[in-house]
């Protein structure tokens, strides 16, 4: 499977090698790392900061600062008056957005991070004429576009159309397929003598994967609790088609909604905009480097 | 916690009720008896944008201070799109709530009123109600819903200094108009003649959507023939042709501010009150934006009637206010106090509150009650518009039919991207789409 | 219950001794093939059930409480929708663009983040970032950026005199535009997957080859390049589907206009469901399924044959 290729062949590399070896260091060599480096400083700068920036001095500007859109500073900055102003918008709807975002984000991938390693798992485990079967449903699950009106039509039959629940569902599905690829391919860097080890300690089938495979998957695991984490709070389509009503609204659905009010401030606009953006921010800062090493490597299991 | 103001209103009204069942010498606290003191809770359904809550819960708060047995739980949903199928969900589900608030006119009629609603006809406000709206709650002579809010009118949003400066006078014909706005490119070209802000696409169809009225006068069977698919009448056809040659014009005339494409309405709105621009064919519902921005500037606007081509056929056209509905599964204690609530709202003291708390865009409805006398200027020359019959509400209100691609067909009409003539052809294509999955006769 | 296959590894003899106990759960390997349960039950009710009822609805009038059966009048109105050619071309060029872009300066930033360069550390967090930022943000704020007229872009070029573009407001530039800040949003992915098929190459491959004299572009051309292969196919294969998929930047930063100028077939898909045509939005599914599948299959084998050569 190529999407797997590129990570199961991580662990095979030298581990935690992020640089080519050390060299003595000429003037030559010196010029390179320190002139290609600052040029790309410079090249971020513009083109990655410069947008963070301008979200920030928005956020701090009054309504008619904000709607000229000026990459300049606030005139009157009241950074804290928006915030105030953001969070009692539409009585707390803020607030509610981001207890159901929380809500949506931690129940939908911990179920699909528990099911979708139980499933790579027994893929590369155990090879049975469902394994093409399976295989072949993994893929379809990552290209075959979802079919949003009858998944309403699937929802409402149950009775969990517009609500949150239904929606934990539908993004715990969704996600299935590329963490089950994930996960697959990690399986395979945990040797099976352990599997075997365990078992003749008497471990059954759920001690086995719960106790024994699963912490080892620990790198993997971090990896796509992250990236799924970040890709279900940021989603926009999902709550636009299964959460339509306004009670149960996300974040991503608030700030949308956000920018068709009639009279527009873009100054809350901003401020939303950055509040949203903190949540996946922090869990970058605390998993950055964990992301890394879940990709490139089972090297960091014990 | 979004509910915490309604929760004190709640408790504020248990108290009052505590009170009165102890004076009535009522013996169980939480007694059910069929005293007249007992509570009835009713339900009321609103949209969720902030202007309409914050004016529901001041609704309710007066309406729970005057009747203190009765309260009023709130319920919101979102408007447009999901908020039509959400509608017709809970009405064909019998989960409707006792009291809503939905639009008047063709959205109304698709709710199949004669089984899902309360027939209104003998309340007391309905003599009030002004006969243009009447028909839009009605059907086969029955009323079936108050208003709540003004109407709004779409038209020529003009800078009245502008005007007066440069000596113009209100036009009456199209050509007038477009050799009014050549006077103000030429004057200063600095101004902008005509804004258009298709930041905000929806905007877009002010100039076919507003010559409704202009259709109308000409041909009062037109919207009749639209719905029912005969006697040629298309969008490719006059009159109604028209509207779409008109937005196709404006901008290779070089009358239009040239950032269009990107403008939005509350910069548009912001330029006019401001004078950088003289005219924009939009909604009086936007006059809002100048009344939060500038409101020194407000009482500078004015509006009048986009110009038919033909002076004698020039009229405004008007949006309805929505409307307050019961749903036919309330009955006993609760239709009682539901019909207390609907008429609360069209009672001098429900007008008082509208006036404080919903911008007011044009007249009411109704003759109950009536605008403050510090309203903007302009709602004058709408009320002007409806004094001199002039004025006709929009198609919606009077055909179920309304295409859902207007808007980006009309943007690239007005950008020149496709001929008047091919977006016409499109929109009508759009037209009959939406005839035919509302399953209406003849398409 | 297949047991063969297990019973050709090593663990086969040590599952002996515990044998009457997965015997009385019905179960005979450690490995129980429930495991698949949890997951294929939500797969089966939340994907596979709407997809293949999808192909029955597309041939109905449905307004999701009735359905009347119109044979394939769907798939005629939809091949009417205004602008309809436009959606498909735009939908592939978006896909290309998109992945294309990512594939070459994804490669690129990989290399320059895993070489010793100065402020690494920093780079990688920056380049990351906009991973992080919601679609909707992200849309918004390039908007404001990207405004023809009070944007920041504009008004530099336009200090220096320099013609300044519509972004997204010329119905020439707004597809492209868009396609540019998907590229700026997703490239940090690729930059990752890229990184970890960098790392992963042995690095004696690459001291043998300094040994051997190589120069940085032999050692490029000739060791990473072929190594990281995999990790490329990765980045086309998942920035494909994603391209050709997605609508949520577009619909967030034009609504597919200016008129229908930057609509991909997920977009007219979106605004027919939102206008209540359910069975006209879920033939529109269909075909985009189609078209998609038609795509991602000669590419995956494709891609996997060029890996099986290696």
């Amino acid at each position: 499977m190529t999407v797997t290729r590129a990570i199961t062949t991580a662990p095979r590399g030298e581990r935690g090698v992020l640089h080519p070896p050390r060299r003595p260091m000429t003037a030559r060599r010196f010029a390179r790392k320190y002139l290609i480096g600052i040029i790309a400083i410079l090249v971020s700068i513009v083109v990655f900061l410069v947008p963070f920036i301008f979200i920030l001095l928005q956020a701090a500007k009054d309504p008619k600062d904000a709607g000229l859109m000026g990459f300049d500073l606030p005139t009157t900055w009241q950074f804290w008056q928006n915030l105030v102003e953001v969070i009692q918008t539409n009585s707390y709807q803020v607030l509610a957005a981001f207890i159901n975002s929380f809500i949506l984000t931690i129940a939908s991938v911990a179920i699909m991070v528990v099911f979708s390693a139980m499933c790579g798992y027994l893929l590369h485990r155990r090879r049975t004429k469902l394994n093409p079967l399976v295989n072949f449903l993994v893929l379809a699950g990552l290209i075959v576009p979802p079919a949003v009106v009858p998944t309403i039509w699937v929802l409402q039959g149950l009775g969990i159309f517009d609500t949150l629940p239904g929606m934990i569902l539908v993004e715990a599905t969704l996600g299935l397929s590329f963490s089950i690829l994930l996960f697959r391919a990690f399986v395979a860097t945990i040797p099976r003598e352990l599997d075997e080890a365990a078992i003749i300690d008497g471990a059954g089938p759920m001690r086995l994967f719960f106790q024994v495979i699963l912490p080892l998957l620990r790198p993997v695991l971090i990896t796509v609790i992250v990236v799924q984490a970040v890709a279900v709070f940021n989603d926009f389509t999902g709550p636009l088609y299964f959460l339509p009503s306004s009670s149960n609204p996300t974040v991503q659905l608030t700030l949308y909604n956000f920018q068709s009010q009639a009279v527009s401030q873009y100054n809350l606009l901003f401020m939303n905009i950055l509040l949203i953006t903190i949540p996946p921010l922090i869990m970058y800062i605390f998993f950055n480097r964990q992301i890394v090493a879940g990709m490139t490597s089972g090297a960091v299991k014990g | 916690m979004k509910l915490s103001p309604m929760r004190r209103a709640a408790a504020a009204t248990a108290a009052i009720a505590a009170v009165a069942l102890a004076l009535t010498g009522c013996s169980g606290f939480g007694s059910t008896g069929s005293n007249s003191g007992s509570k009835v809770t009713i339900t009321f359904l609103t949209q969720n944008d902030a202007p309409t809550r914050t004016q529901s819960k001041a609704l309710i708060e007066a309406f729970e201070k005057k009747y203190p047995d009765v309260t009023v739980k709130l319920d919101t949903q979102p408007p447009g799109t999901q908020g039509d199928n959400l509608m017709k969900t809970k009405l064909s589900t019998k989960t409707m709530d006792n009291v809503f608030h939905y639009n008047s006119g063709s959205l109304f009629q698709a709710l199949n009123p004669k089984t899902s609603m309360v027939d209104l006809s003998g309340e007391s406000w309905v003599k009030d109600l002004d006969k243009n709206f009447k028909q839009v709650v009605s059907v086969d002579g029955k009323v079936y819903g108050a208003p709540l809010g003004t109407s709004s009118a779409g038209g020529i949003l003009y800078n009245k200094k502008i005007y007066q400066q440069l000596g113009l006078s209100i036009p009456t014909t199209w050509d007038e108009f477009i050799a009014n706005s050549n006077k103000i490119k030429t004057a200063d070209p600095n101004v902008t003649p005509i804004l258009q802000s298709f930041g905000d696409t929806w905007t877009s169809q002010l100039l076919v959507l507003g010559d409704f009225a202009n259709i109308n006068k000409q041909d009062p069977n037109w919207a009749t023939d639209y719905t029912e698919n005969k006697n040629g009448a298309k969008y490719v056809n006059q009159p109604a042709f028209e509207g779409f040659q008109h937005t196709a014009q404006i901008v290779p005339a070089g009358l239009v501010n040239k950032d269009y494409a990107s403008m939005t309405n509350a910069q548009a709105m912001d330029a006019l009150a401001n004078g950088t621009a003289a005219q924009y064919p939009m909604l009086t519902g936007s006059m809002a934006t100048v009344q939060q921005n500038e409101p020194d500037k407000i009482n500078d606007i004015g509006v009048f009637a986009i110009p038919s081509p033909d002076a004698q056929y020039t009229s405004l056209t008007l949006w309805e206010p929505n409307a307050l509905y019961i749903s036919s599964t309330t009955s006993g204690d609760k239709l009682k106090a539901s019909k207390e609530f609907v008429a609360f709202a069209n009672s001098p003291q429900g007008c008082e509150i509208q006036n404080k708390t919903g911008a007011a865009a044009g007249p009411y409805s109704t003759s109950a009650c009536s605008l403050p006398s510090d309203a903007p200027a302009f709602t004058k020359d709408v009320q002007k518009y409806i004094d001199d019959d002039k004025a006709s509400p929009a198609l919606e209100f009077k055909s179920p039919i309304k295409g859902p691609n207007l808007e980006t067909i009309l943007i690239a009409v007005a950008s020149g991207s496709t001929s008047a003539q091919v977006g016409a052809q499109q929109y009508d294509q759009d037209v009959k789409a939406q005839a035919q999955q509302l399953g209406i006769k003849g398409w | 219950m297949t047991t063969a296959s297990v019973t050709i590894d090593p663990a086969a003899p040590t599952r002996a001794p515990r044998k009457t106990k997965s015997d009385r759960r019905g179960m005979r390997s450690p490995y129980p093939s429930w495991f698949y349960i949890p997951a294929g039950v939500l797969y089966l009710i939340f994907f596979a059930l709407p997809t293949f009822s999808s192909f029955y609805f597309a041939l109905t009038r449905w307004t999701l409480f009735s359905q009347t059966f119109i044979g394939f009048g769907n798939f005629v109105q939809f091949f009417q929708t205004p602008a309809l050619t436009q959606g498909f071309v735009n939908t592939f060029i978006y896909g290309f663009v998109t992945s294309a872009a990512k594939v070459v300066l994804g490669l690129a930033l990989a290399l320059l983040l895993t070489g010793a360069t100065f402020g690494r550390g920093y780079l990688r967090a920056v380049v990351f970032f906009p991973v992080l930022v919601s679609t909707v943000g992200v849309g918004l704020t390039f908007k404001a950026l990207l405004d023809p007229f009070h944007g920041v872009v504009n008004q530099v070029l336009g200090f220096f005199h320099l013609p300044q573009p519509g972004w997204y407001t010329d119905p020439h530039l707004a597809l492209l535009t868009v396609a540019g800040v998907d590229i700026w949003k997703g490239v940090g992915i690729a930059t990752l997957i890229f990184m970890a098929g960098i790392v992963a190459i042995p690095s004696e491959y690459f001291e043998a080859a300094r040994v051997d004299g190589a120069g940085s572009w032999n050692v490029f051309r000739n060791i990473t390049l072929p190594l990281v292969r995999p990790a490329m196919a990765t980045v086309i294969i998942l920035s494909l589907i994603g391209g050709l998929r997605s609508f949520d930047l577009i619909w967030a930063m034009t609504n597919g206009g200016p008129g229908f100028s930057s609509d991909v077939i997920a977009s007219v898909i979106y605004k027919q469901y939102q206008a209540g045509f359910f069975g006209l939005s879920t033939a529109g599914n269909v075909i985009l399924f189609l078209v998609v599948t038609a795509i991602m299959l000669p590419v995956q084998w494709l891609l996997n044959r060029r890996e099986a050569d290696l």
